[in-house]
Formats: C-alpha cells, structure tokens, sequence
C-alpha cells in the first residue's frame, strides 16, 4: 500500500486523473502490442501453411510463367518483413482476403457467420449464469458438506466433458430418441430462408418479421446445442462464485450480521453476495470468451452455421485467408472481452480507484 | 482453461508452514512431509477415485496386447456395427473391428500425448516464469508480452492454427498443444517467483555469492514446484480434451489409429443407429479427463497451505 491510500479522505488530488490517463495509456499499448503480436503469430501461421498459395490459384496444370507470375503478384519474393507490412496494410483496409470455400471476401464470409454464433453464445451464457451462481452461492454455504462435494463433482464433470461427446449424446437422445429437439441447422429446413436476415440473429430477426412459427422452430434448434455449451460455462462460473463468496463469508463484518441476528438468507444474499458481484460480472465476461472454443466443436456437431463451423471447414480445405482471418477475429475478441472484464472492474469496484 | 490463470497463481502462493516434530535430516523432513500430505490427499475420496482410475489407465495402457480381447486393427466386415455382446463388450465398428480393444489400445496414445506435451510444457513454462519473474525489467517485459498472446487465443483455436500450418497427425497435434499449453504454467511460475524474490533467504543467499543460475535452481524453482505440479496435473485433463477435439475434426491422430476423438468422429456418420461407436471413446475421454481434474483439485487443496 502507498502512502497515498492513507490520505485517502482527499478527493479529487491534482495529478490522480494524469495517473489514470497514464494508466489507461499504458494499458493501451500494452493491447496494441498484444494485436501486433496476433497479428504476426497468424501471418508466420500463414506462412509456414504446407499449402502452396499460388498453386491453389493456377491449379496444378498451370505453365512455369503463368505460376511465377502470381507468384510475384501476390508478393512472396519479396522479404518477410515486406510481405508483413503488406498484410498489416490490407487488414487495416479491412481486406482479409478471399475465401477459396465461398468466392466472397472472408470478411464478408465473417460478418454472416458471427452472429450465428453470437445468437448461440449469448444463450449459453444465460444458462451457465443462471446454473453457475446459485450453484456456487450453494456450495459455498455448504462448504465441506454433501452439498458443497456435489456441486464440485458437478462442476469437474463439466469440465471433464469432452464438449463435442456431449453434443452428440444430446442429439441421440433428445433428438433421435425422444424427439424433443430440433437436429442439425438454425432452423428446420422447411423455415431456411424463409425470414430476410435483418441483423443475422435469426431469433430477432423472427420474431420482428412476425414468423412465429420460424421462431419456434428456430428456438427448437438452438436450446440443446445452448444448453450444452451452457453447462460447459456452469462448471467455471460455478467454481468461481463458490470461491468468491468464500472469501466474503469468512470476514468480519459477516460475522457481525449473523450477530446481529440477520437471518441466513439475508447474510447471503444481501450481504456477502453483493460484494462478489462485480468479480462475478469479469468472470461471465472471460467465460464468454471461453465459449467461443467450446462454440467451434459444438457448431461442428449441430451443423450450426457460425463461425466455428467456418473456421473448421476452411482449416480442412486448407484455406489460409479464412483461417487467419477467422483465427484474428477470434483473437481481438479475447482481447477485448479481457479489456472489458478489466474495464468493469475499474468501473464498479470502488476500492479500484486508489 | 487460462482466465483463471491469474486468480489462481494469486491464490495459491506458498506461504512458509509451520511443523511440528523435529525431523533430523533434510530427507526425513521431505519423507514426513511427503507422508502427511499423502494422507491428507488420500483422505478425500474423490482424489482417490481419481488415483484408481489414473493407475488403471497407466496399466491398461501397460498392458494392452493382454487386456485387449481382440487385434484393435483386424478388420471383419460381416461382424460390422454388431451391438454390444460377450464377444464385442463394446459392440464394434463399421469395419468389424472390436471397439473394446480399440479404446485400450487407444489409451497408450492418450497416455503418449499427455505425457509428451506435460514433459515439454513443465520445463519451458517453469523457465520462462521463473527468468521472467527474478530478474524483471525488459526480461519480463519482453517474456510477459509474448505469453500475453499466446493466452489471448483460445488454446484450441490456436492449436487448430498450428495444426493447420503444421498439417495434421499425432506428431503435430502433440506440437500444437505443446505450443498452447505453457504459457499458463509461465504465468503462475512468475507469480510465485514475484513473491519469493525479495524474501530474505533469496536476499542472503545472493549477499553469500551465488550465482543467479543457482540461486534459481535451488532456491527458486524448488518453491514453485508444488503450485506447478498441480497446474499440471490439472492441465492434463485440457490436453487430454484439446487432443481428443483435434482428433474429433480429424485433425490429430489419423486412420487407423484408434485415438478416442477420433474414433468418436469416425462413429458419428453411425450414431443414430450404432450409438455405441460414439458413446464408448466418450465416456472413456470423460473418466480419463474426469481423474486428471479430480487429482489436481485434491493436490489443489493439499499444497495450499491455506486450506488446513
């Protein structure tokens, strides 16, 4: 602790918001160097591709001239440092490249698989928050009891699952078995296409255009494959909520609430609870992060039309500008959801701001 | 796996505890300690699931052409998709082949994979933090910066990227997962590091003369060993899912290699009516995966001093 922390009556000292504007700074360059470093870490991938590019242009008849030509054209007789500096800037003009699959530019490609799987995630994390935090709030209280050896079992049961096993087993039996669910795709594919994509997110998009029958269906589809990514999140929110509330229920002035005579209920809920809300709010943030790679298995599995299902597809067709394209996005969307989870901390956690 | 790496690392430092007893020898010390914590450990039943059915995996593994009931590669095509039966106990595949056999067969390959990658990971992680963290400035700037990258993938994203530049197969898939898995272990070494640098015995032991060399290697590394060891062991199970994922989207090990994701992707064209191609490997992926994270949870709790 500094000295300064002691003389902490003193709002507003001279020179705090310059340390915060030079904190914020230095946190922006660490981001910006943390990008450039993505970005070379997916140009050398790129590069060291066994994949030939320029043969994958001219096919494999194509004479000596017609290859050194593209060969030249799309600059890989230049020095790597060169060919870089190119790469930097035609992503900063936006341009990923074509994508070999699909003919369009891969950002293009990009901006219609990613809300698919945002739609996607964005359920999951509803139910990993909705399952993870009473179970955390739950074991926490337990501690050492039945109830506390549960929810860890539970929660190292989701951890232990390999996603895209579980995917498959939800399908057999939800679907194949029991009928419940929707199969493979957004939606049955009697509705494809039937609602014009306004922002992508089929389940708005739906339901603005008034198909509730597409909405139903679509609904149908996206609850098991949401659900099962869901309890992979369950299992991280729910370990870490029950450490949180731990680390509360140990001190003092938790003490002095039961004391004072305040039930349970209250203790838990009013007190120690919402002091572990803002922890909880970064945790939910990185989590989201997290479902980003349980998305790329399960969208695998379900036939889902996002962004992992593109990424794997072109990965298999060797496609490089697709993988390096969707490998940054995915990329900066870690970093930012890690910038936003730092961000809400310094916002709502008072004790934050020295 | 890696937004916890931070909260952990800041959780689990060492702390010195205090024993009772007067052990005479260094070693009698060691062996006492090694004890308690061995029953501490093997009091929580959970940990002690965990340890059988690692200790069956490692002689499964071991002992595989004896356990195996059949030739994990020998083709019989009008005994394809049969349902499960004394003869198949885990029914078999779409060539006939006995997926009994297959899956133990198949856990010398998990055993291999996550044994290479720990062996190679440990080492490099524990470097890196540990330089990082002792001797700071641009060391650390420099070091820190890179691990920041590798850890703003997801590791399986990123392991896809590698395997993709690298081509598929085992060999590869082993490689990439190496390539995302020691930035973590990095991490926490460093934070442990952070901690101990300015204690007095590193203080002393620098004032005597030694070197930096030494004073990491028998100083340093020997007190991040234990939250290392855990971070391992917990890091086993992600492997063990990262590769089976890899194998799954058939970028790891390759035909006919009866690896559990892979055998999982070739049964899913079968699933619907020969559930027991895709149930099998799974649930072997989940009890293997299972252990690894009940014995690092049970160490978890073991090493941290806080915990008592």
């Amino acid at each position: 602790m500094s000295a300064t922390s002691i003389s902490a009556p003193l709002p507003r000292r001279p020179g705090l918001r310059a340390r915060q504007i030079r904190l914020l700074g230095q946190r922006l360059f660490s981001v910006l160097l943390t990008l450039l470093g993505l970005l070379l870490l997916t140009f050398m991938i790129g590069r060291v591709m066994p994949l030939d590019p320029v043969l994958s242009i001219v096919g494999p008849d194509a004479d000596r001239s017609t290859y050194e030509q593209v060969y030249r054209q799309l600059g890989l007789d230049r020095p790597l440092v060169v060919q870089f500096g190119y790469y930097l800037r035609d992503l900063l003009h936006g341009d990923f490249g074509n994508a070999l699959l699909t003919g369009h530019p891969v950002t293009e490609d990009l901006a219609r698989v990613l809300p698919a799987t945002i739609e996607l995630a964005t359920l999951a994390i509803i139910v990993g928050t909705l399952l993870g935090v009473p179970l955390g709030v739950f074991a926490a209280t337990q501690r050492g009891r039945i109830g506390d050896h549960a929810v860890r079992l539970v929660s190292l049961l989701g951890h232990s699952t390999p996603i895209f096993w579980f995917g498959m087993m939800g399908l057999l039996v939800f679907y194949a078995w029991l009928g419940w669910a929707g199969g493979a795709g957004r939606v049955d594919l009697a509705y494809d296409g039937l609602v014009k994509p306004m922002t992508g997110f089929l389940l708005l998009d739906s339901a603005l255009a008034g198909e509730w029958e597409v909405l139903g269906s679509a609904l149908k589809h996206v609850t098991l494959p949401a659900c099962i990514l869901g309890l992979h999140s369950m299992a991280y929110i729910s370990r870490m909520t029950r450490s949180f509330m731990l680390s509360q229920l140990s001190q003092e002035y938790i003490l002095t609430a039961r004391v004072k005579g305040l039930p349970e209920r209250t203790v838990i809920w009013r007190h120690a609870f919402r002091n572990i809300l803002v922890q909880l709010l970064t945790i939910v943030a990185l989590a989201y992060g997290g479902l980003l790679e349980g998305a790329v298995l399960i969208e695998t599995v379900f036939g889902w039309p996002g962004f992992g299902q593109y990424l794997t597809s072109s990965l298999l067709l060797g496609d490089m500008n697709a993988v390096m394209g969707s490998v940054l996005v995915v990329g900066v969307v870690f970093v930012a959801l890690n910038l936003l989870s730092d961000a809400l901390y310094q916002v709502f956690d008072p004790r934050t701001r020295q | 796996m890696s937004p916890i790496a931070p909260t952990l690392a800041s959780v689990d430092s060492p702390g010195p505890t205090v024993r009772a007893g007067q052990p005479e020898s260094r070693a009698q010390a060691l062996l006492l300690d090694l004890g308690r914590g061995l029953r501490r450990l093997l009091r929580n039943p959970l940990t002690v699931s965990g340890v059988v059915v690692i200790a069956a995996l490692l002689l499964v593994a071991l002992f595989a052409p004896w356990i195996a009931t059949h030739d994990p590669l020998l083709q019989n095509l009008s005994g394809a998709l049969r349902p499960p039966s004394a003869a198949h106990w885990f029914g078999t595949d779409e060539f006939g082949r006995d997926i009994f056999s297959r899956l133990v067969f198949g856990a010398r390959i998990t055993l291999y994979i996550v044994t290479l990658v720990t062996v190679v990971v440990g080492p490099i992680g524990l470097a890196v933090g540990v330089t990082s963290g002792y001797f700071g400035g641009w060391v650390d700037t420099t070091f820190m910066r890179i691990t920041d990258i590798f850890i703003s993938f997801p590791s399986l994203v990123l392991a896809l990227a590698f395997v993709a530049a690298l081509g598929p197969g085992l060999d590869h898939a082993v490689i990439a997962i190496a390539l995302t898995a020691w930035p973590p272990i990095a991490r926490l070494a460093r934070a442990e590091t952070l901690t101990l640098r300015k204690a007095d015995f590193i203080v002393v032991a620098q004032l005597q003369g030694a070197s930096s060399l030494r004073i990491l290697l028998r100083h340093i590394v020997p007190l991040c060993l234990s939250s290392v060891v855990v971070r391992l062991t917990m890091n086993m199970a992600t492997i063990i899912l990262t590769a089976a994922g890899l194998g799954f989207l058939g970028l790891g090990a390759q035909a006919p290699l009866p690896e559990w994701g892979a055998m999982i992707s070739e049964g899913r064209r079968y699933m619907m009516d020969s559930w027991w191609m895709v149930a099998t490997p799974g649930a072997a992926i989940l009890l293997v995966s299972l252990a690894f994270n009940l014995l690092g949870d049970g160490l978890y709790d073991v090493l941290d001093p806080r915990s008592e």
